[in-house]
């Protein structure tokens, strides 16, 4: 039986699996695609840490942005120990051979790291790699996880967790290739699958399999998830394919200005205004733009060579001559697995969660730019060697196959079953339905509304299928599982949504515009019995 | 308009019909499969050119479905020496393999101090997005599997030229057999590449490394020195190395 197990392969994965791997536990990643195709290569901003080395800086100043962005919903606790553990998580990147941007200031290390200012933070606080932050993080993570012999198994979906008397004991997973269900067991395991902006289907910046998968799972095995209402959207897509223009074009000096050429909003400050400021905008009939021509083209192509190629290929614009044609779309996903200091999911032993998936309260109702590379790196460090450290005193005897055979009799089912009703039609539904009812401003009575659809939703579920029929790769049923997982998360951010008569961070609602003391709490959310036995 | 699109099932090529107008080959490919072919199998992440997830060949050409617009006619085929699983879907395995043998990761840092243009001597190198379109455009994998490949060595070059990995002869020395000099020099890999990465100059120049490193061309000890060969292909010389 292996000690650790992690589930996904981004950043925060990768990181988990070597620190775990470094403090002695034998580990396995599996992950539903391979490493280097996670979410994480799409961040593009930065990462941050107080490293002062543009301009005067301190861990205190950034644990003080960060909890002020928070809005009351952090854990202070979590979010000094993660701002304290940044710098020397960019010495530890640094020492894999992480390429970040750099400065001419003759001196060595770290301290020629380059660094920009986002939105929200009061100090150019955000280590960099051009606009390929992310990119490059995560291919460097891989590479070490090759050099340390980290154990992969790539296409292999989590379906469900294995649970005994309140302990995990393992997972079961579809191996994409073949269509057999696999059991796994491990002594412990640490769920990093990413979040689940992918449910704002067509309106968000996130890839594709962003689907909410492992907080699904820890529902259904009996956990809670938490805050699942706060998503942040992100200022500036561009206007057709939702792409994202990263946050440090309007570092760098970016402009927003609507149909008129007027600027409406400080581009500075925190994406939730942003976001809003642009959406009355747009809501006024305007189209919004982001204006980024005076910073010319060799700045732009030194600094944001990605927008630049994106913008020309997606939108026919190219931003040194034109401006970029933006909207907000969802692009982070605050809420998640309710885990607590340890990253140690509440209610299920030795499962722990971290990255996007999880709410370790770092981010609170609304995360700072570059807060996120930083909390995949830092705190995957510490969910990797708790879950080793967790495996010290546990047994392995592992658990019997129930919960394998199940799942293999409800894949049959699906595969044998005619497809009554195509369901893609139904995820375009559920992505329009989000942003339009549960999106950058909120309202009860849309909110109602979206959880009469959703609910409407689930009912015809019933009857949506999967047209092919073939078990071994099969991504028809891969999809048709992730928008079973988005039907189920959906409820849980729509309730919370309507639960929290207030506005506060990313979540803004009609009617109580502001923020109410007696709901500075986080919402919890788990399924009724009926359901967690499904 | 209309395109044809592999399918492994048949082995055969397969007429799609697509609405008019321009749009990125990722999106006709989904289009197809939730409004006709629910079966068309193919494989996509971030469609912002960034994730490498969703390499095709178009016409006989490498591209990236989320980066490429649909042509009338245009033949959608899987990347070539890759195990095809299913329609357009390839086993990218191999990769890990050659990346592994070609150990191109950090093997000893050392604190440098690095400058902005230390920063762009492998900046190109590290936008390397692990598509495998180069893999899929090298001809010697037609005849030798083996062989580390571009992006592998683009790779080994990046770590090899950081200035913070104090033990780059390491990586040196496990690139030399099935590595950089089997590379032919064709240029293949470069025209192909959707991040303009130039593998082959990655490789010239670690050819220049090797030999600093005491290697040498091993077809250069296989010639006969006997006649005298200016045809290029003698002494170890290939008239389109070294530039
Ligand atoms: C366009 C964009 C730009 C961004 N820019 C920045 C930035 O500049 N700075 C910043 O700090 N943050 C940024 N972010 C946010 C940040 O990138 C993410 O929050 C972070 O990368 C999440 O990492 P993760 O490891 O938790 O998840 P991911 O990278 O999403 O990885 C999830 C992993 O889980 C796997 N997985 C999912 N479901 C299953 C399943 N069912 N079975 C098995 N495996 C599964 C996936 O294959 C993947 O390997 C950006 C995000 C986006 C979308
Ligand atoms: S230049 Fe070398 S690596 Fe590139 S395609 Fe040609 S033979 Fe392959
Ligand atoms: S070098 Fe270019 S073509 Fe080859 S894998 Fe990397 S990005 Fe793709
Ligand atoms: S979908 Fe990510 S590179 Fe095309």
């Amino acid at each position: 039986m292996i000690d650790v197990l992690i589930i996904g392969s981004g950043g925060a994965g990768l990181t988990a699996a070597l620190s775990a791997k470094n403090a002695g536990a034998s580990v396995t990643v599996a992950g539903k695609a391979y490493p280097t195709n996670s979410q994480t290569s799409m961040a593009q901003g930065g990462m941050n840490a107080a490293l002062g080395n543009v301009g005067e800086d301190h861990i205190r100043s950034h644990i003080a942005d960060t909890i002020k962005s928070a809005k009351g919903l952090c854990d202070e606790a979590m979010v000094k120990q993660m701002c304290e553990e940044a710098p020397g998580t960019i010495a530890w990147l640094e020492r894999l051979g992480v390429p970040f941007s750099r400065l001419d200031n003759g001196e060595t290390g770290t301290q020629t790291i380059a660094q920009r200012q986002m939105g929200g933070a009061s100090a150019k606080r955000a280590c960099y790699a051009q606009d390929y932050t992310g990119l490059k993080i995560l291919h460097t993570l891989y590479d070490t996880c090759l050099k340390e012999e980290i154990n992969f198994l790539d296409e292999h979906y989590l379906l469900n967790l294995i649970t005994e008397e309140g302990r995990v004991k393992g997972a079961t997973f579809l191996e994409i290739r073949t269509g057999e269900v696999k059991q796994i067991n491990a002594k412990s395991i640490v769920i990093a699958t990413g979040g689940y902006g992918a449910l704002y289907h067509g309106f968000t910046t996130n890839a594709y399999g962003s689907t909410g998968d492992g907080i699904a799972a820890v529902l259904r095995a009996g956990g809670a998830v938490s805050d699942m209402e706060f998503i942040q959207f992100h200022p500036t897509a561009l206007k057709h394919s939702s792409i994202l223009v990263s946050e440090s074009a309007r570092g760098e000096g970016g402009y927003l200005v609507n149909e008129k050429g007027e600027r409406f909003v400080d581009e500075l400050k925190p994406r939730d205004e942003v976001a809003r400021a642009i959406f009355s905008q747009i809501q006024e009939g305007q189209r919004v733009f982001l204006d980024v021509r005076h910073l010319g083209e060799e700045k732009l192509m030194e600094l944001l060579p990605q927008e630049v190629e994106l913008c020309k290929l997606h939108e026919h614009v190219d931003p040194a001559k034109a401006l970029i044609p933006i909207k907000p779309v969802a692009h982070y996903t605050m809420g998640g697995i309710e885990v607590d200091s340890m990253l140690e999911v509440n209610g299920i032993k030795g499962c722990f969660a971290v990255g996007e998936c999880s709410n370790a309260k770092v981010h609170g109702a609304n995360r700072l730019g570059g807060n996120s590379l930083l909390e995949i790196t830092a705190l995957g460090k510490l969910a990797g060697t708790n879950a080793c450290k967790y495996t010290l005193d546990v047994s392995d005897t592992p658990a019997d196959d129930t919960q394998r055979q199940k799942d293999a009799q409800e894949i049959e089912t699906l595969l044998s079953q005619a497809e009554a009703v195509n369901f893609y039609p139904y995820r375009e539904r559920l992505g329009n339905l989000f942003y339009h009812k549960v999106g950058i401003v909120r309202d009860n009575d849309h909110l109602h509304e979206a959880f009469a659809e959703v609910t409407a939703m689930q009912e015809s579920q019933k009857e949506m299928g999967i047209a092919d029929k073939s078990p071994a790769n099969n991504q028809n049923l891969i999809e048709f599982l992730e928008f079973k997982n988005a039907l189920l998360l959906a409820p849980a951010i729509i309730t919370s949504a309507i639960e929290r008569d207030e506005s506060r961070g990313a979540h803004f609602k009609i009617g109580f515009e502001s923020e109410n003391e007696a709901l500075k709490k986080h919402s919890i959310y788990h399924l009724g019995k009926e359901e967690t036995c499904k | 308009m209309q395109i044809k699109i592999f399918r492994s099932e048949t082995g055969t090529h397969k007429s799609y019909t697509l609405p008019e107008g321009e749009i990125p080959l990722l999106n006709a490919l989904s289009y197809i499969k939730e409004t006709q072919d629910a079966s068309l199998t193919f494989s996509a992440g971030c469609r912002a050119s960034v994730c490498g997830t969703c390499a095709v060949r178009v016409n006989g050409r490498e591209v990236l479905a989320c980066a490429y617009k649909v042509k009338p006619e245009d033949i959608i085929e899987p990347l070539q020496y890759h195990p095809v699983l299913r329609d357009l879907k390839v086993d990218k395995h191999k990769a890990k393999e050659t990346l592994q043998k070609s150990t191109a990761w950090m093997h000893s840092a050392q604190e440098a101090s690095l400058t902005h243009s230390d920063e762009k001597l492998s900046e190109r190198q590290t936008d390397c997005i692990l598509c495998d379109s180069c893999y899929s455009a090298c001809p010697v994998y037609a005849v030798n599997p083996d062989f580390l490949g571009p992006f592998a060595l683009t790779r080994a070059y990046r770590y090899s030229t950081d200035k913070r990995e104090s033990k780059a002869k390491s990586i040196i020395d496990n690139i030399q057999s099935n590595g950089v000099w089997d590379c032919t020099l064709c240029g293949e890999c470069t025209a192909v590449c959707p991040k303009g990465i130039d593998p082959k100059m990655d490789i010239t120049m670690l050819r220049g490394l090797s030999v600093q490193e005491g290697y040498q061309d091993p077809s250069f000890a296989t010639q006969s020195f006997g006649t005298p060969d200016f045809g290029g292909g003698g002494f170890g010389f290939d008239p389109n190395a070294g530039f």
